[in-house]
């Protein structure tokens, strides 16, 4: 079955496109401006599930800490976009540092990636479960860092976190206030969504271009077998390092966006549990797959303000009392969920392959497809 | 000895130690450019840890070889596919999750250049290789003959068919020698035969080839020169003529006493390797 001719799929991308443009306003007019924010968050949440999924998805390496890379992009803009530094180094910045996001941002992500590779150096030997107990324990590590490096020189304000970030500008244009263009209101929330949506779209174009190419398909041989990888000539060291600096780059821009977004940041933010919910987002969605692990991102930030917004008014009708906390009742739903996938969809709500079966015109058979099905 | 510019590959005293257990040891043996030099011997032998040793996959405890002019004593698997040597698996290892097309494309992965910024830019010559690693990958599935579509993926091929994905992966890699690990295993005759006129087929297009092998037939019918490995050492060498006659071969299959073969040799099963497959099994040819 042919879903997408040349013709339709253009169709359907402006169709697309165009609904993503308006979606900023649908959820204002429909569920209020509080929505809009929590879909800018959902989207950051896709950004960094994007770039893990490049790591998990693509090398096939287990990454249980990559929070820490969108900790240290979210620092790094902290750092450099609001007047903490002015207090811990008087002498040298009387008013903070206040450099513009658009020079952050590039080097956010150079931090990060070079992180990236500093943990990738030391684990290369390692596999599958201990490649993860290791990448956690260096998430958790990042955290406590935070946590800790407000003494003996306050250099990240320890638990209180930082406050008072500039906004992202857009020439000249703070994101932080309401802007009329053409007429149209856009509050800040709807500026900040068109800014993740573009950066979305770029990380989408990067992930595919690098899926369809001699380093994607190098990752994913060593994915699947990484002696078999060697001997085919594959540098499994490099590639390694490669796919951990790439994906910890996406997470470090992602930060530095969510430090400018949020005006705030603190060691809180960066939990072991965000490291699982954005690999359980990557899973859940189809590992390797841009539209699963999407699909994922989407469903998994947005559940817990659904459920939020909904548990407490439903209760409150049926039994007139709270009865169930949402927070627990998220959790209890997660994992159902989770089980319910492992039984029916263990390789994702939307697998890589089946769907690019789909899409590849090319010598595609009914055969192969009902290869698929069978197995 | 022969002519020195005409040996690919030359390995001298090669051992190799698990702990206290010898698999290897003192094992030397060149290889002409252009044969197809059998390795056989019984089930422990240690014809798949010299392979790994010469593919790079284990490093040996003494020796090393000399592969197309440069010496290699601890080389990493890549380094050694770069200088030419592809090989298979004794339990096929496909990329399995990917296609039959895609397997053959990685192959192409040590001779192709394009990097992450090619990948980004996609430019001209990113386009053009991509293109023509596609082609060649495409080439290479209908020389092995895998008839089926290139997009199913190297999981739901037949045993058969794997086995020569398995080889056009290796080819892929443009090697001056293929080193396959019991291709045959599993294969029933027509197979065989198949694989042997492909065998034959590569090596005429000079592609020297390095065969590990339980089907004695096979390898009798089929190679230029055989070396017989047991117990980790290099029993006889030659001419599949001569070494089937070679009175310590027959006792390494048979188990009798020889001086130079162990008395536990009795009963480790080897396919094809009765008395009668040894003495007159390649005299089809």
């Amino acid at each position: 079955m042919k879903l997408f001719d040349k013709r339709n799929s253009r169709l359907t991308f402006w169709l697309m496109l165009a609904a993503l443009l308006l979606l900023p306003f649908a959820t204002d007019a429909l569920f209020g401006r509080g929505w809009v924010r929590i879909v800018d968050f959902a989207m950051l949440y896709i950004m960094l599930a994007l770039g893990l999924n490049i790591v998990v998805g693509y090398a096939g390496l287990l990454d249980l800490g990559y929070i820490a890379f969108f900790a240290v992009g979210a620092y790094c803009y902290a750092l450099t976009g609001s007047p903490h530094l002015a207090h811990a180094f008087p002498l040298l910045f009387s008013d903070g540092v206040h450099l513009s996001f658009w020079i952050v941002m590039p080097l956010a992500a150079l931090l990060a990636g070079g992180f990236g590779a500093l943990l990738g150096a030391p684990t290369l030997r390692l596999r599958g479960d201990y490649l993860a107990i290791v990448t956690l324990g260096f998430g958790e590590i990042t955290r406590i860092f935070l946590n800790n490096l407000n003494a003996p020189v306050n250099l990240t304000n320890g638990p209180q976190g930082i406050s008072r970030i500039d906004p992202i500008r857009v020439a000249s244009v703070s994101l932080n206030t309401t802007q009329e263009i053409f007429g149209i209101t856009f509050p800040s929330v709807h500026l900040y969504f068109y800014l993740f949506l573009a950066f979305i779209a770029l990380v989408i174009f990067i992930s595919q271009r690098l899926e369809k190419s001699r380093i994607g398909r190098a990752w994913m041989a060593i994915r699947e077998d990484e002696i078999a990888a060697s001997a085919m000539g594959i540098n499994t060291r490099n590639l390694k390092l490669l796919a951990f600096a790439m994906g910890a780059m996406f997470g470090g821009a992602s930060g530095a966006l969510f430090a400018g977004f949020q005006g705030f940041v603190s060691p809180e933010s960066f939990s072991l549990m965000e490291s699982i919910m954005v690999l359980c987002m990557v899973v859940l969605g189809g590992m390797g797959n841009i539209a699963g692990v999407i699909l994922g991102g989407v469903l998994l930030a947005l559940l817990p303000e659904v459920l939020r917004h909904s548990v407490v008014p439903l209760q409150q009708v049926l039994f007139g009392k709270m009865l169930v906390d949402p927070e627990s009742l998220r959790m209890l739903l997660f994992g159902g969920a989770l089980i319910l996938m492992m039984l029916y969809r263990p390789a994702g709500l939307l697998p890589s392959r089946v769907r690019r079966r789909e899409l590849d015109s090319d010598e595609t058979t009914a055969e192969a497809s009902v290869y698929d099905a069978t197995h | 000895m022969p002519h020195t510019e005409n040996v690919l590959l030359h390995a001298s005293r090669i051992s190799k130690q698990f702990g206290g257990l010898s698999a290897l040891s003192d094992v030397s043996l060149h290889i002409q450019r252009g044969e197809i030099y059998g390795l056989i011997g019984p089930n422990g032998a240690g014809k798949t840890t010299l392979f790994n040793v010469l593919t790079g996959l284990y490093q040996p405890s003494a020796g090393e070889f000399r592969f197309n002019g440069t010496h290699y004593q601890a080389a990493k698997p890549h380094v050694l596919a770069q200088a030419g040597i592809a090989r298979t698996f004794q339990n096929i290892r496909l990329f399995a999750n990917l296609t039959a097309l895609e397997n053959v494309m990685i192959g192409r992965h040590v001779r192709t250049r394009a990097g992450v910024f090619g990948a980004l830019l996609h430019n001209r010559a990113t386009r053009n290789e991509e293109r023509a690693i596609t082609e060649r990958a495409r080439e290479l599935l209908r020389y092995v003959g895998i008839e089926k579509p290139a997009q199913i993926l190297a999981k739901h091929l037949s045993y058969g068919e794997q086995r020569r994905l398995e080889i056009a992966r290796a080819l892929a890699t443009d090697p001056l020698l293929l080193a396959l690990d019991e291709p045959a295993a599993g294969m029933n005759a027509t197979e065989t035969e198949s694989l042997k006129t492909l065998l034959q087929t590569i090596r005429d297009h000079g592609i020297t080839v390095l065969l590990i092998e339980h089907d004695v037939k096979l390898i009798m019918g089929l190679c230029d020169r055989v070396a017989v490995l047991d117990y980790g050492k290099k029993i006889a060498e030659g001419v599949p003529e001569e070494v089937r006659k070679d009175p310590a071969v027959i006792a390494a299959y048979l188990g009798q006493e020889t001086p130079s073969s162990s008395p536990q040799g009795g009963g480790r099963g080897v396919p094809g390797g009765s008395a009668a497959t040894l003495t007159h099994g390649g005299g089809d040819d």
